[in-house]
């Protein structure tokens, strides 16, 4: 990851927000802009400790290489999987309409 | 928005641009389970029946990786030539898309397994060798059907219906380094490049590559420069080209359209374009002005992959004969000429021939059905001609119904009629439809005595020693038998009457 400065602006949470479908009012922009930037400042003090030759973490636990052989496992039922959606039509998720920000 | 594209004559295009072509393919692997769970990865099943807490991204689910598919990931990675990792991490690719449930895909980004390989094929007797930037591995996504609208196309649609059997199964893409230098042969070299990795692939046993089932599908970028210019031009990615036709031409349509704006003075749009098999021309797509923001980050659930170089080097032993060589040796194996080879290869035939012999028949028979009667059938119903519902088995044992004197060569060719039309094996085919020829000394004897009666002139000629005059009285029995008689049989017992 290149280092980044350890702030963010108003238009970049506006933005984040966007690609997290999250849709916050003007206000809530206004309130939770400086309280982000008060997280990265306090997660860049890290950065001080850590020097060049450390890689970043991904993993908690030094694990490598675990798999799992490849065996059908049994799965839900169509009526199983779908009891939790909030619309269902003809054994499939019915989702509402997709691309109307992109079309 | 319906707009017509200008385009440029294909020769005006390649005589004044320099085409640079970059291809993605996707291949769907054949393993048993999902990729990071153990669904089936069965084609064809009820919506939704082959899912689970993992590939619907339920909360508190957790993902373990397949390790036949990174073993099929390393073996497709060697096979191109590839280095490979010896540590890689899978990523989260996030958007919000319903094809993936959990609102993002598990993918690779910048550690792909494997990198940095290169491949060789023949484009008509020319060699091409063409870099491969890297193979990753991935999750496909599930299948979306667009509800209302005229079109069942997504723009105007209502809402959609999702199911969700196809989200998990192990993908692989690979992706080539700008391959350049092609000039006119491009769209063949992006046809033949595609067909190579198809043969690759099956070689390997790692996919069915079945392009109709969508398990093997083609995203073609592709730009234009001026001839003698370094850089590249602005270029655009065409989605859902998925038969080895479709590549050849959305690359002739696109080399023709985006020269017509250059030659025009206008600037070609880099952005995503849709392929429509049907009216064989490209439209645009999301604009890719902006980059996606897919915001990439190490999957936490999913601890990184270390291959060994043991675990390689036994990989590495198991790969098959690389095409070119085995090519070459089918060919020496066969007897077949330089230009016999090449129509085999170009018609996609090589594997259900060899499968063919394998089953039995001879080289040159297998080859006369692959190539004649049933690549026109394929043609005629636009699909690959291993689309075609027969088995190398089936067509194997039509050619041992001939070469036991059971059914003669149009007969044949109703069988094949038969087996295509789903009505059962070849064997089942000839019971069924009663094609098999009469070689009944008595049927024939009562058939052959009504043609000597009815042409007596025909029959003097033969009594007189005109054996050739026999031809006639052949035809007026097999006429009799609608084509179903033993003409050698016929003829022998004709001339015994007439001797
Ligand atoms: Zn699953």
């Amino acid at each position: 990851m290149p280092d980044e400065p350890a702030s963010i602006t108003r238009d970049e949470v506006a933005y984040l927000a966007r690609l997290a479908r999250i849709d916050l009012t003007d206000e809530e922009l206004d309130h939770l802009a400086p309280q982000l930037a008060v997280i990265l400042e306090s997660v860049a003090a890290v950065k001080e400790v850590a020097a060049q030759d450390i890689e970043p973490t991904s993993h908690a636990v030094p694990l490598t290489n675990v798999f799992r052989d490849d065996e059908v496992r049994p799965c839900l039922t169509a009526e199983e999987a779908l009891a939790g959606a909030p619309d269902a039509d003809q054994s499939r998720f019915r989702v509402p309409r997709i691309l109307d920000e992109e079309a | 928005m319906t707009v017509t594209d200008e385009l440029l004559s294909y020769d005006d295009a390649v005589a004044a641009y320099d085409p640079v072509m970059g291809l993605e393919v996707h291949v769907e692997l054949n393993t048993a389970s999902k990729m990071f769970c153990g669904c089936s990865t069965e084609f064809g099943a009820d919506p939704n029946t082959q899912v689970c807490p993992v590939c619907l991204g339920l909360p508190g689910s957790l993902p373990v990786i397949n390790r036949t598919a990174v073993e099929s990931a390393i073996r497709i990675g060697l096979a191109l030539s590839c280095e490979i990792a010896p540590w890689c991490r899978f990523a989260r690719k996030n958007y919000f898309y319903p094809d993936m449930p959990k609102n993002f895909q598990t993918s690779q980004y910048d550690e792909p397994i494997a990198f940095d390989g290169w491949t060789e094929l023949d484009v008509d007797g020319e060699l091409f060798r063409i870099g491969i930037e890297r193979a990753h591995m991935e999750e496909d996504t599930g299948k979306s059907l667009h509800v209302g609208g005229s079109t069942g196309r997504i723009h105007g649609a209502q809402y959609s219906l999702v199911d969700y059997n196809r989200a998990g199964i192990p993908l692989i893409e690979i992706v080539t380094k700008p391959i350049e230098g092609a000039v006119a042969k491009a769209p063949a070299v992006a046809r033949a490049y595609v067909a190579h990795l198809r043969e690759l692939l099956l070689a390997l046993g790692v996919s069915d590559v079945r392009m109709e089932q969508g398990s093997l599908r083609c995203d073609v970028n592709l730009s234009l420069r001026p001839h003698g210019q370094d850089a590249y031009g602005l270029r655009t990615e065409t989605k859902n080209v998925n038969s080895l036709r479709s590549v050849e031409r959305a690359v002739r349509y696109e080399i023709c359209r985006q020269a017509a704006a250059l030659a025009a003075g206008d600037r070609v749009v880099q952005e995503t374009r849709h392929w429509h098999e049907d009216t064989g021309v490209t439209t645009s797509g999301r604009s890719k002005e902006q980059a996606e923001d897919y915001r990439y980050f190490p999957e936490p659930d999913l601890v990184p992959l270390a291959p060994s170089r043991e675990w390689i080097g036994e990989l590495r032993a198991t790969l098959p004969e690389p095409p070119r060589e085995h090519r070459a040796r089918l060919q020496a194996e066969w007897g077949f000429s330089d230009l016999e080879m090449r129509d085999v290869v170009g018609a996609g035939a090589l594997l259900s021939i060899e499968q063919t012999v394998a089953a039995g028949s001879t080289p040159q028979a297998a080859r006369k059905w692959w190539l004649s009667e049933l690549a026109r059938r394929a043609n005629e119903q636009g699909v690959e001609l291993t689309a075609l519902p027969i088995t190398p088995g089936q067509v194997a044992e039509v050619q041992g119904l001939v070469d036991a004197g059971r059914v003669n060569d149009k007969l044949a060719r109703e069988v094949l009629d038969g087996v295509l039309a789903g009505e059962g094996t070849p064997e089942e085919v000839v019971t069924a439809r009663g094609l098999e020829v009469v070689s009944d000394d008595a049927a024939l004897g009562t058939a052959v005595d009504r043609a000597i009666e009815a042409n007596p002139d025909v029959a003097e000629k033969v009594r007189g020693g005109k054996t050739a005059a026999a031809g006639a009285l052949i035809g007026a029995v097999m006429k009799e038998m609608r084509g179903q008689a033993d003409a050698s049989r016929v003829r022998e017992l004709i001339l015994e009457r007439l001797s």
